[in-house]
């Protein structure tokens, strides 16, 4: 029989706070991360976009030592600064080497260290680039940092698919969980991405929201004034081990991971499947492989990121899914507040869906004036909605540019 | 504008400092880069590359593996600023 994985830890760095609690605690009250930049770019470099959702600047000199801190880039320090969280709210001060591993995700990977150095080269030549500045720009660079600080020896991977990054790594480490090849694994992912070329590009593309002059309004997901996500910047951390483990060592249980689910629009480069079909295809695999049933989805992370093209498919997919059940699942989109993680969301979002499922409170979409009317789900609008007494299920969905669609089912305890 | 000896080994000590976290107090001339200051052959390029930096001097990468000591560093940024 497959062993039962459980989270029995949660860690997080969002621009909500430094910590899992704050980002849960700002989440609860409707707090919006985004703000105007405090920066010259849109100025220097004529943005569009002069707001993103950044994390504190001050949560990683408080957090990391200085040395340690120069040796990795922003992606990396946010994800070893969640992962100790993470460890040590499960109590895991020593775990066995051989049955540790790390799933752990970047969407772009060390995008500021790859700048920095390529300024570096154009002012002051080619000596003055640093020999760490591959080790820390790769994308497996915060897998790595977290790996060797927990000394994982049984797998350090990196799974890269955009936005859907971290939730397939949950995935992975599901599976390498319920597969026998970890005790434990450290799951997750992380972004530090907001520099003025992903907002010249992204803005380019049309992708981001351009409500300079309401920065706290701008991330509206289902709203009929909506008009392209947030750029957003953290990490998130589960640790996931097997119910057996967890029990053995007397460790605190946040939530089941039932399953999950994988799916390819093979469709679009940026662009979802417009039925949501494939989306359908992953949530449907969540469930089935997870042997839960409409009625026992009480609760959806959406990815929902507030773009005009991209909530109407999920919301589709989410309807048809749940069928007669739909309005028994209370549907959260969390970027409103957060922003867009990138490869950091799916992680965040997971840990949001698991503290759901544990406070029985389901999070306030904030922003909405006025629902799309092509959307008919049941979303939590302004304020968090408490969650049905008993056995219930959550999903948590993430898309990403390249047509990736990854689900995570988790089952309340 | 040359620096002095003291002047180098200062500058060195806070190089070290910036890059590995040890006290600058630490950094003393007969200590050894790999053997007792634990610093390895990354670090040591970041630190020479800092150092041509700041003394206004060529460390080639070939020289690099002769500078054991932290004396020996000196002396070649020493000599190196007269060339």
């Amino acid at each position: 029989m497959t062993p039962k994985v459980v989270v029995t830890g949660i860690g997080a760095v969002t621009p909500l706070g430094a910590t899992a609690d704050a980002t849960w605690q700002a989440i609860l009250a409707g707090v919006s991360g985004v703000h105007t930049m405090d920066n010259d770019w849109a100025e220097k470099y004529g943005l569009t976009v002069d707001f993103a959702a950044q994390v504190d600047p001050q949560v990683v000199p408080e957090k990391l030592k200085r040395v340690q801190a120069k040796r990795l880039d922003p992606s990396s320090q946010f994800a070893l600064i969640s992962a100790r969280e993470a460890m040590a709210d499960a109590g895991l001060d020593e775990t066995d080497p051989d049955r540790t591993a790390v799933a752990w995700s970047t969407g772009i990977g060390g995008v500021w260290t790859l700048l920095d150095a390529w300024d570096t080269l154009q002012t002051e030549g080619p000596r003055r680039v640093m020999p760490l500045t591959v080790p820390m720009l790769m994308p497996n660079g915060p897998a790595a940092a977290i790996g060797m600080e927990f000394k994982a020896r049984a797998g350090v991977q990196t799974l890269v698919s955009a936005c859907a990054s971290s939730t397939e790594s949950l995935g992975h480490a599901y599976d390498l969980v319920s597969s026998g090849q970890a005790d434990v694994v450290i799951a997750g992912g992380s972004e530090a991405a907001i520099h003025p070329i992903t907002l010249a590009a992204f803005n380019s593309m049309q992708a981001l929201s351009r409500r300079t002059d309401s920065p706290e309004t701008a991330s509206r997901p289902y709203d009929v004034g909506r008009d392209g996500f947030v750029m957003g910047e953290g990490s998130g951390t589960l640790i996931l081990e097997t119910e057996e483990h967890a029990k053995a060592r007397g460790a605190k249980i946040y939530a089941e991971v039932a399953s999950w689910g994988i799916s390819n629009d093979a469709y679009h480069i940026t662009g979802g499947e417009p039925g949501g079909k494939y989306a359908l295809r992953a949530m449907q695999e969540a469930l089935d492989s997870a042997d839960l049933s409409p009625a026992d989805i009480k609760h959806v992370n959406a990815h929902a990121t507030s773009t005009p093209v991209g909530d109407i498919p999920e919301s589709v997919a989410i309807h048809e899914l749940l069928g007669d059940h739909v309005s028994d699942a209370l549907v959260s989109a969390t970027k409103s507040m957060t922003g867009h993680l990138l490869g950091g969301t799916g992680a965040v979002e997971s840990i949001l869906t698991v503290k759901a499922l544990q406070e029985r409170v389901a999070p306030p979409t904030i922003n909405i004036e006025e629902v799309d009317p092509e959307v008919h789900i049941n979303i939590v609008r302004d304020t968090p909605a408490e969650l049905p007494a008993g056995d219930i299920a959550a999903i948590s969905n993430s898309f990403g540019f390249g047509g990736h669609n990854a689900v995570v089912a988790f089952k309340s305890v | 504008m040359a620096f002095t000896e003291s002047e180098i080994l200062a500058g060195l000590a806070e190089i070290v400092n910036e890059e590995t976290g040890l006290a600058v107090e630490a950094v003393e001339p007969n200590k050894s880069f790999t053997d007792d200051l634990d610093i390895d052959s990354i670090s040591m390029m970041t630190i020479v590359v800092n150092a041509e930096k700041k003394f206004g001097v060529k460390i080639p990468d070939d020289d690099v593996k002769d500078l054991v000591t932290v004396q020996d560093a000196v002396d070649y940024i020493n000599k190196a600023q007269e060339a």
